[in-house]
């Protein structure tokens, strides 16, 4: 018998009602299935209903139908029960970097003395160290993004949803964070769900890929990444690399460019 | 045949387009020849200097009215003059209750300050809590606060009486709506991204309004001390003008109405350096408070 996905969603979709009656649909029912310790992407262009479907899995909307089951338990609305990262790294700028991260411990429930005993070493190890008693506009638009990224993965969320955590980042930085990214997912065994719009991206990061179609949001297609981990950055240069990111393309739509590079 | 004709095609395009891509055709609009003009600079005095022409209009005004009250140009039974209000002054403070009076207002100033700002704050604040509650109450808020407050000065003095109490009270009304409608405009400015972060990660409607909701809107709450601080002050000497045993408001008036014009001066000099020693210990408060409260 297979055992139970880590997060299962059950057609779930969306839609809203705008004030003069118009219904838009966000999101198309949906199902998927998420094995535990699986680092999955959706891509898609803007609209496809990424973040509604992420707003819906983290308990931040009511679905119009369907369900989200995590370790086979009913979980439907109900906040908590992920770790959830948007764009934005939302760091409360009342609060140092430190009391930042530790902001989902607290909530919580534990003390602040103690979740910032406990946070500190994740801080050193994960490239803040020295910067717990700033404040967050001092630091730069990575170093906030891993505040950010601390801050969800502490709690002890089994999944994490990432809705493009570096969109705002510069492409340098940007790379760094994925190779961190990739470290930390390792570190800690979590099953990741991982939005973006860039292939590339979506590749190097991930096992598994579904692409996602706007109006209505739905999910038009899956990929497989077999690619062999731990994924050194010149794995990007390789044929493998370019046929999956190829394949990837297609499923979004984009099909190859007309002429020379398809085969007569 | 044909290539010379697309040839030619082209060499027709390139009489008209090329021109246009590497050379801009000259301008048609005549411009004025240009004005040769240097960036203006703009002088700064150094400070030293500031102050010294600062202090010679002081002495210059004070010195010209002194003198136009000697010769008559102004009439002193009407304005006074320096020299009359000095020596009131040093009367004022020696024999009359120069000490009573200043406390009273300063009391009946920080009170209706204190209570106006708190309450304020708390009611903004607690608009957070229910969107009805908040929509019902808004358009009465509204009302409260275009009702001219002072006018109600009256009736508050013969609700809690002549003494200290009333005056708080007319601190408060003015004081007490300037912070609920500038507390809230900040609760309504809390980011719903911050509000979805929180919830994201399991926080309770508590937790929410403790962490995120009260320190992001207390910069708001702050922001309008050195406001209030003024009209705190303002209820005050309304107060005692209306009606009252003591204070500058009430020295104010019983000196006018004694036609004593260089004792109305003195109170009010004695008034304004309350006022700016208020102003001054507020604006530390604040400097304070914020340093605490947003990084």
């Amino acid at each position: 018998m297979v055992s139970t996905p880590k997060i299962e969603i059950w057609n779930l979709s969306q839609h809203f009602v705008s004030s003069d009656g118009a219904v838009f649909e966000a999101l198309a029912p949906v199902s998927l299935k998420v094995a535990a310790g699986r680092f999955v992407s959706l891509i898609g262009p803007s609209g496809c209903g990424k973040s509604t479907l992420f707003n819906l899995i983290a308990g931040l909307q009511e679905p119009r139908t369907g369900d989200v089951i995590i370790d086979g338990r009913e979980a439907t609305g109900t906040i908590g029960r992920v770790g959830y990262m948007l764009q934005k790294d939302l760091l409360l700028p009342w609060r140092t970097v430190l009391d930042n991260v530790i902001l989902g411990l607290e909530l919580r429930g534990i003390a602040r003395g103690a979740a910032r005993e406990y946070a500190l070493p994740f801080l050193y190890k994960y490239g803040l160290g020295g910067f717990e008693a700033q404040y967050p506009r001092a630091l730069s638009g990575g170093m906030r993004q891993r505040a950010a990224l601390l801050r969800t993965l502490l709690p002890d969320c089994d999944i994490i949803l990432l809705d493009e955590p570096f969109g705002a980042l510069d492409a340098q930085t940007r790379a760094r964070m994925q190779e961190w990214l990739l470290q930390i997912w390792q570190d800690f065994g979590k099953t990741v769900l991982f939005v973006t719009h860039d292939v590339d991206e979506a590749v190097f990061l991930s096992d598994e890929i579904y692409a996602m179609s706007p109006r209505p949001g739905r999910v038009t297609g899956h990929l497989d990444v077999p690619l062999a981990r731990p994924r050194p950055r010149d794995v990007a240069f390789g044929p493998e690399f370019a046929r999956l990111k190829e394949r990837c393309l297609a499923l979004i739509g984009h099909d190859a460019p007309h002429g020379a590079l398809q085969p007569v | 045949m044909s290539g010379s004709a697309s040839l030619k095609l082209g060499s027709v395009e390139l009489v008209a387009a090329r021109p246009a891509a590497d050379v801009m055709p000259a301008p048609k609009l005549k411009l004025p020849p240009l004005r040769e003009r240097k960036l203006p600079v703009r002088r700064v005095w150094p400070g030293r200097v500031l102050v010294g022409v600062q202090i010679a209009l002081l002495v210059g005004g004070v010195g010209l009215w002194e003198l136009g009250a000697d010769y008559h140009w102004i009439d002193p039974f009407f304005w006074s003059q320096p020299s009359a209000i000095a020596e009131m002054l040093g009367v004022f403070v020696t024999q009359g209750d120069a000490a009573i009076d200043t406390w009273y207002t300063l009391q009946a100033t920080l009170l209706g300050f204190a209570f106006g700002t708190t309450l304020g704050t708390m009611l903004g604040l607690s608009f957070w809590w229910s969107h009805n509650y908040a929509n019902v109450v808004q358009p009465y808020l509204v009302c409260f606060e275009s009702i001219p407050k002072l006018a109600l000065a009256p009736l508050i003095i013969l609700v809690f009486g002549v003494g200290l109490i009333s005056k708080v009270a007319i601190g408060m009304a003015l004081t007490l709506i300037v912070s609920t409608l500038t507390t809230y405009a900040g609760v309504k400015a809390v980011d719903p991204d911050h509000e979805r972060l929180m919830y994201s990660l399991g926080a309770s409607r508590r937790q929410v309004f403790t962490k995120l909701v009260v320190p992001s809107t207390l910069p708001w709450g702050i922001s309008v001390l050195r406001i209030n601080i003024g009209l705190a002050l303002t209820g005050a000497i309304v107060g005692e003008f209306i009606s009252s045993q003591h204070g500058l408001g009430r020295a104010i008036l019983y000196a006018g109405q004694t036609y004593e014009i260089a004792l109305v001066w003195v109170a009010v000099l004695v008034l304004s350096t309350l006022s700016i020693a208020m102003y001054v210990g507020v604006s530390r408060l604040e400097k304070i408070l914020m340093k605490g409260v947003v990084r």
